[in-house]
């Protein structure tokens, strides 16, 4: 996966664990919390279905690269290249 | 215990009324739709299809979640929340309650269920199970959905609740159980207005249905608004049904002081237990249940206008309870006798407290609902006031309701609400 499209994944995601928000106007850089109404189980959300949809492991300690978008999908990069869409 | 036969001369205070109903039923999701239904002999069974168990039929409601939820509460919540978080809504709405100005730290949540947390488990092994059961995929969800208190601390959240919440786990009596216990609590001087009453989300879970089945007590038919039969010579078992109901308890001095609208004071109720049977009803404890509700009401048997069975369609318990009702209304004429499973199924941690709201409205119209699906009467359930097939009015606005709700465990509940005059 390219970065566009685990942006995408993670959009998929959110649509999910945050379905009141409106995701259209999201800004990358911003943290998450700033722009949504995200609290620690919707983190632990957005862990979970990166393990159920990408068997993608976030160990504890990386979650605060879970800040944004823009620092998800940088973390996310690695872990995920290698996955087909 | 407040004493028998004192309850009018008690101070207001220590007088408990009803100024609210909150109902989502299979049949309705307001008390009116409810009990237009109910008038009308229309059936809340449809058929119905659960994992691992297959097809069978259940009481499902369509209320609007959305409503008084938000999508992400209901998703993270649980089915029996989002019941209770509408109920409790609808009944703080429909008492009149100037809420935005209420103390929500005298407000108490007391809500009966039969079992919480099958569905939730079932699910999440269902989920896990696409993952070959490791439990790296378990829901950190899991717990605050399934916790004892979970319907009604969904409540306080959705709401702002900050008195105390609780369930209170009594089997199919719970309904009552919920009633009874706001009502003490508010005796107690713990809240100045308890949201009480019972949900329940049990047609979520397989576990109940195959259960039932195995037990010999899930109920077949050809049509799903024939299922639940009652009384019948043919019933065979219990239709499942989710569903809730929640009403605002206040004490009187307090519903007087706000000029609130009263459906009904809480004059008896009675709680006992069988200690015979897991599942077998003993109909000598549940006569000795029904006398108490009289006796702290202070009333004869002769003096109840509607009887609200519990009967759930299993060719032993109804008997059983017929048994129980003959020893008491046996020579009580004017009492009518109805069900309301009949139209809905059996709304398990619901069905007390919703099937007593259907009866509310005879204390201004005097229209006895009926128990449908009887077509051929069983001679062992022929009790003389057994309101059949249609509506029965008694030409005067009925003066006290009486209803029962019986569980597993041989837990009984009666309460007896009396219509309300200043």
């Amino acid at each position: 996966m390219a970065p566009a499209e685990i942006r995408e994944a993670i959009i998929e995601i959110l649509e999910d664990i945050a379905p009141d928000e409106d995701l259209s106007t999201l800004e990358d850089p911003k943290a998450f919390r700033d722009q949504l109404e995200l609290d620690s189980m919707d983190f632990l959300d957005i862990v979970m279905e990166l393990r159920k949809r990408y068997r993608v492991q976030v160990p504890e300690e990386d979650y605060g690269h879970l800040n944004s978008m823009a620092s998800t999908v940088e973390y996310l990069t690695p872990k995920m290249e290698d996955i087909a869409v | 215990m407040i004493s028998a036969g004192k309850t009018e001369q008690l101070p207001d205070h220590q007088r408990i009324v009803i100024t609210g109903v909150g109902l989502t039923s299979p049949n309705g999701n307001s008390l009116a739709d409810f009990r237009g239904a109910l008038l009308a002999g229309t059936s809340g069974v449809s058929e119905y299809e659960i994992r691992y168990f297959g097809k069978t039929f259940a009481g499902v409601c369509d209320f609007d979640v959305r409503r008084h939820q938000t999508r992400k509460d209901a998703r993270r919540g649980t089915r029996a929340g989002s019941i209770g978080a509408y109920c409790a809504n609808e009944t703080i709405q429909d008492s009149g309650v100037d809420w935005e100005n209420t103390d929500k730290d005298r407000v108490g949540i007391y809500i009966g269920v039969t079992e919480h947390g099958n569905v939730e488990t079932e699910n999440e092994i269902f989920e896990i199970s696409n993952f070959e059961y490791d439990t790296k995929f378990w829901s950190h969800h899991h717990n605050p959905r399934t916790v004892a208190n979970n319907p009604a601390g969904e409540i306080a959240i959705n709401m702002g609740i900050t008195g105390p919440h609780y369930t209170i786990g009594a089997a199919c009596a719970a309904g009552n159980a919920g009633l009874i216990q706001g009502a003490q609590q508010l005796r107690l001087d713990e809240c100045d207005l308890a949201i009480a009453g019972g949900v329940s989300e049990s047609i979520h879970t397989f576990g109940i249905f195959a259960g039932f089945a195995s037990q010999g007590a899930l109920a077949t038919h050809d049509n799903a608004g024939e299922a639940s039969r009652p009384f019948d010579m043919n019933r065979n078992g219990i239709v499942v049904a989710e569903g809730g109901c929640l009403y605002v308890l206040e004490r009187l001095s307090d519903a007087k002081a706000r000029k609130a609208k009263i459906y009904g004071e809480l004059v008896g109720y009675a709680m006992n237990t069988d200690a015979t049977d897991f599942v077998l009803p003993n109909p000598e404890r549940q006569t000795q249940c029904i006398h108490k509700a009289l006796n702290r009401a202070g009333l004869e048997a002769e003096q109840i206008d509607i009887v609200s069975t519990h009967a759930t369609g299993t060719s032993m318990g109804d008997s059983l309870e017929c048994e129980a009702i003959r020893n008491v209304f046996g020579k009580s004429p004017t009492t009518f006798i109805n069900n309301a499973k009949s139209f809905i199924g059996h709304s398990m941690g619901a069905a007390g407290s919703l099937e007593l709201a259907g009866n509310l409205p005879a204390f201004e119209d005097g229209v006895c609902h009926a128990t449908i699906n009887i077509d051929e009467l069983d001679p062992e359930c022929a009790l003389d006031g057994l309101v059949q097939n249609q509506p029965r009015e008694s030409g005067k606005p009925a003066d006290y309701i009486l209803n029962n709700s019986f569980g597993m465990l041989g837990i009984n509940s009666v309460v007896i609400i009396k219509r309300f005059t200043a």
